[in-house]
């Protein structure tokens, strides 16, 4: 028990000298690191309660998403069947489906054939991602199945994790984490950023940006009442007033190659936008038929403006005005360079730390870690004298330790994380105790000094293993149930159940198997 | 040197002796953490009902009143207020928007912070939290979960490494805590946040540590003393386990005394929490869990009888 060959002892130090090392880059931070030529080791990241920042959880509709792949169904539908010259009558998407009639029963079958080579199928199971089936003879209904959904949901996330990202990296803030959480939620969290109106802003809007013609034939009271004509729809401005406009899509934001914040005639901030050859194109044919004719540009399905078509926009470059702010105006370019979110998001938790609370409990947490260790620290030394030290020195190891394994796992302190350092050295000096008050025990019954320490050890190794377990549970639990502070709290806690035993243990009885092979004393004071 | 000795050698306290009274104790106390939370409920923050909670910073303590009166003022919903350890610093307390979007809360997080700047120019704000009513209910849920789990988890440990009596008795004592815990926050009305739900996960794991050291203690002597009592086993545990209990109990007391006082206000309610939850832990070990093990009629067996499973135990060498 006591034996510790040379390859051990020399393995020990080893790994305690690395730990300590690891430890040092994030003790000094970035600035010091990089000037000591190890900028290139793993650092602690601060937590965004410590560095001050913005988290926003951000939940996707998902029945909009459904929504969509119907109306984008829905099409592909009419024009195949119009492809097919299979005659079909008025489709309907309510109720969550696709139903159309086919006017001549003969041609049912070739519907369902046509329509069924729309599906497309799904992972390894070969599931279909819409079911196409016949009612009443001749009404085909196509319904989008479980797996389909979750599919679609699926697609539109990615998307829309990655539209996310662009958009604040377009904002130049420094380190986003921009993850995917659950099916339909996606966390934003920027560090060092205090101004999350702006920030949401800019990651809430769609940026479906549209051009359509204004429907000149329409009916102004019947508008007013939200009816427009067949291939017309009814619109919004921003104040509310209501337009109607053609649905054909004369050019969309999926077109376009830039979009930059400048300036009107009026000197009043603008979006200019460049569209690509094929949308330019598109938008001088359009605009040379419709000159005199005023177009709506849409964003999000409210209209900015509608302005007349003087001549025809050949350039494939055009002006969208609106009642922009110069920030505003910014945040919408960004928007639409990125291009749409294929979902649209929703705020559902924010949590903004500013970066003065964080300095604040940085130096709040350093003071009282110090403290509660010096405390502990003293504490440990006079009531257990030179075993005391051992595990004094155990436990200033261990805070390295558990430093240098979060750097390496590159993990996040938070303040959470702080207090859970503070009771991992609380609790890290229990297993010291456990074994100085075994050994004490041990003598007291009359065992001599190698077999008081042996023994000590050994009874108190079992006692030990079972007690970190069990609070290594409840580490574990909340690591797994957990969120934000939670977490971070338990991955201290579990490095610090893991590591302490290492330094506790392992390391406290080289030292103690060293003093008394090298003093060989004959009472021991503990 | 002499050392420090908190417990002097083989003392002996009649632990077992002040089992009635210490159960009188701990029903009466038990009672009041149930009518405490059953009639005052739980201050639960924004994390646990949703709404919107704005951290201002003052440069001397503000007249609530006067707070109160400007953001009532606004017509947004009753503010709750509430002041840390340090009077300067105030919690302000909204419920989310009815139907609100994203525009919504950011207006009246500005309205907010714009009606207190402009009565108290000199305030700064720290941290704004806004969950929307799902997501709190979720935090709810899995709040809930973890803390059940974990105490279920653990008292499975407890009957697989040892006898079922352990795991039983562990898991009583647990609920104890976990209670206790509650009823104290009940009592103080100090907010009940996330933050508060790891410190209960922290608790329940502290505790259980405890009384694994003096479960495993008495299993040891069941096995060494097979023909004594079941009370004179449990005295001589934790008599024995007395000097560590001591010794651990006052070392995290160190430092969560530390995190408490210079630990910042945000970590104050974590720190309480847990500070309570080392003293209740400690008290449950010896009067609510090792006390249950006689009273489920755990004894120790006689070495006519080996036992199957103990076997199968890792068995504490005797003697050297």
């Amino acid at each position: 028990m006591l034996d510790f060959p040379r390859w051990k002892r020399v393995w020990i130090c080893f790994v305690l000298a690395c730990g300590v090392l690891l430890a040092i880059p994030s003790l000094i931070g970035e600035t010091q690191a990089k000037r000591f030529g190890v900028g290139f080791l793993p650092r602690i990241n601060l937590g965004l309660d410590l560095s001050g920042g913005s988290h926003i959880l951000l939940e996707a509709d998902t029945a909009d998403v459904t929504k969509a792949r119907l109306a984008a169904m829905e099409d592909t539908i009419k024009s195949e069947m119009r492809r097919n010259e299979i005659e079909i009558g008025e489709t309907s998407t309510a109720n969550g489906r696709l139903t159309f009639f086919v006017r001549n029963v003969a041609q049912v079958d070739a519907a369902v054939d046509k329509a069924r080579a729309q599906t497309h199928g799904i992972g390894a199971t070969g599931q279909r991602d819409w079911d196409v089936t016949v009612v009443d003879s001749n009404r085909v209904v196509l319904t989008p199945t479980k797996a389909g959904i979750d599919a679609f949901i699926n697609e539109a996330m990615t998307g829309a994790v990655d539209v996310v990202r662009k958009r604040i990296d377009a904002m130049g803030t420094r380190e986003p984490t921009i993850v995917r959480q659950g099916s339909d939620r996606i966390l934003v969290e920027v560090p060092g950023f205090d101004n999350p109106a702006q920030l949401k802003a800019l990651i809430g809007k769609t940026a479906k940006l549209e051009f359509k013609l204004v429907d000149m034939e329409a009916d102004q009271a019947q508008v007013a009442q939200g009816r427009a004509p067949v291939g017309s729809q009814v619109l919004h401005y921003e104040n509310g007033a209501p337009i109607a406009v053609q649905r054909r899509v004369i050019i969309s934001g999926t077109q376009l190659t830039k979009a930059q914040q400048a300036y009107g005639q009026n000197n009043d901030p603008t979006v200019s936008i460049t569209f690509n050859g094929e949308g330019a194109r598109r938008f001088g044919r359009v605009t040379q038929d419709n000159v005199g004719k005023p177009f709506a540009i849409i964003l999000d399905n409210v209209v900015l403006s509608a302005p007349r078509i003087n001549e025809p926009i050949l350039g494939g470059s055009a002006q969208i005005s609106g009642n922009f702010t110069v920030e505003s105006a910014q945040s919408l370019a960004i928007a639409l360079q990125s291009g749409a979110l294929p979902v649209a998001l929703k705020v559902v938790e924010e949590r903004t730390v500013g970066p003065q609370l964080g300095a604040d409990s940085i130096r709040a947490g350093v003071l009282a870690s110090s403290i509660a260790a010096v405390g502990i620290i003293l504490f440990m030394l006079v009531t257990y004298g030179r075993y005391g030290v051992y595990a004094d020195i155990a436990v200033v190891l261990n805070i390295f330790i558990i430093l240098a394994v979060m750097a390496i796992f590159n993990g996040t302190l938070t303040l959470p994380g702080i207090a859970g350092f503070v009771l991992t050295i609380g609790t890290a000096v229990d297993a010291n105790v456990l074994i100085n008050e075994r050994i004490r025990e041990e003598r007291r019954r009359g065992r001599n000094v190698v077999q008081s320490v042996e023994l000590g050890y050994k009874e108190a190794s079992r006692t030990i293993f079972e007690a970190n377990a069990t609070h290594a549970i409840s580490g574990i639990v909340m690591l797994l149930m957990g969120t934000g502070p939670i977490k971070g709290f338990a991955v201290v806690l579990l490095i610090g159940i893991a590591t302490s035993v290492f330094t506790a243990v392992t390391f406290t009885r080289m030292m103690v198997a060293g003093y008394i092979r090298r003093c060989r004393p004959t009472d021991l004071n503990i | 040197m002499r050392l420090l000795k908190l417990i002097p050698d083989n003392t002996n306290i009649g632990f077992v002796r002040l089992r009635g009274w210490a159960f009188g104790l701990t029903a009466l106390l038990t009672v009041i953490a149930v009518i405490a939370v059953a009639a005052r409920g739980l201050n639960f923050g924004v994390d646990f009902v949703g709404g919107l909670s704005i951290e201002a910073r003052f440069d001397r303590p503000p007249p609530l009143d006067q707070l109160r009166t400007e953001i009532d003022r606004l017509g947004i919903g009753s503010a709750s207020l509430q002041q840390f350890g340090d009077k300067r610093i105030v919690s302000i307390r909204l419920p989310v928007p009815k139907g609100a979007d994203e525009g919504a809360t950011n207006a009246e997080v500005k309205n907010v912070q714009n009606t207190v700047k402009a009565a108290f120019p000199a305030v700064t704000f720290g941290k704004t939290d806004t969950v929307s009513g799902k997501v709190s209910e979720e935090l709810t849920f899995w709040g809930i979960v973890a803390v059940l789990l974990a105490v279920f988890a653990i008292a499975m440990f407890g009957w697989v490494r040892f006898e079922w009596q352990f795991g039983l008795s562990t898991f009583v004592a647990i609920m104890h805590d976990v209670l206790m815990t509650l009823g104290f926050f009940a009592v103080t009305q100090l907010e009940f946040d996330l933050t508060i739900v790891a410190a209960v996960l922290t608790i329940v794991g502290y505790s259980i540590n405890d009384k694994i050291v003096i479960d495993d203690r008495i299993r040891e002597n069941m096995r060494k003393y097979r023909q004594m009592d079941m009370r004179g086993i449990i005295d001589m545990s934790v008599n024995e386990t007395l000097p560590r209990t001591v010794m651990t109990s006052l070392t995290i007391l160190i430092a969560l005394t530390a995190l408490l006082v210079f630990g910042g206000h945000v970590l104050r309610g974590l720190s309480l929490a847990m500070i309570l939850g080392v003293v209740v832990g400690t008290y449950s070990s010896i009067y609510v869990s090792s006390s249950l093990l006689i009273s489920l009629g755990l004894k120790p067996q006689p070495l006519a009888a080996p036992k199957v499973k103990a076997s199968a135990e890792r068995m504490p060498t005797e003697g050297l």
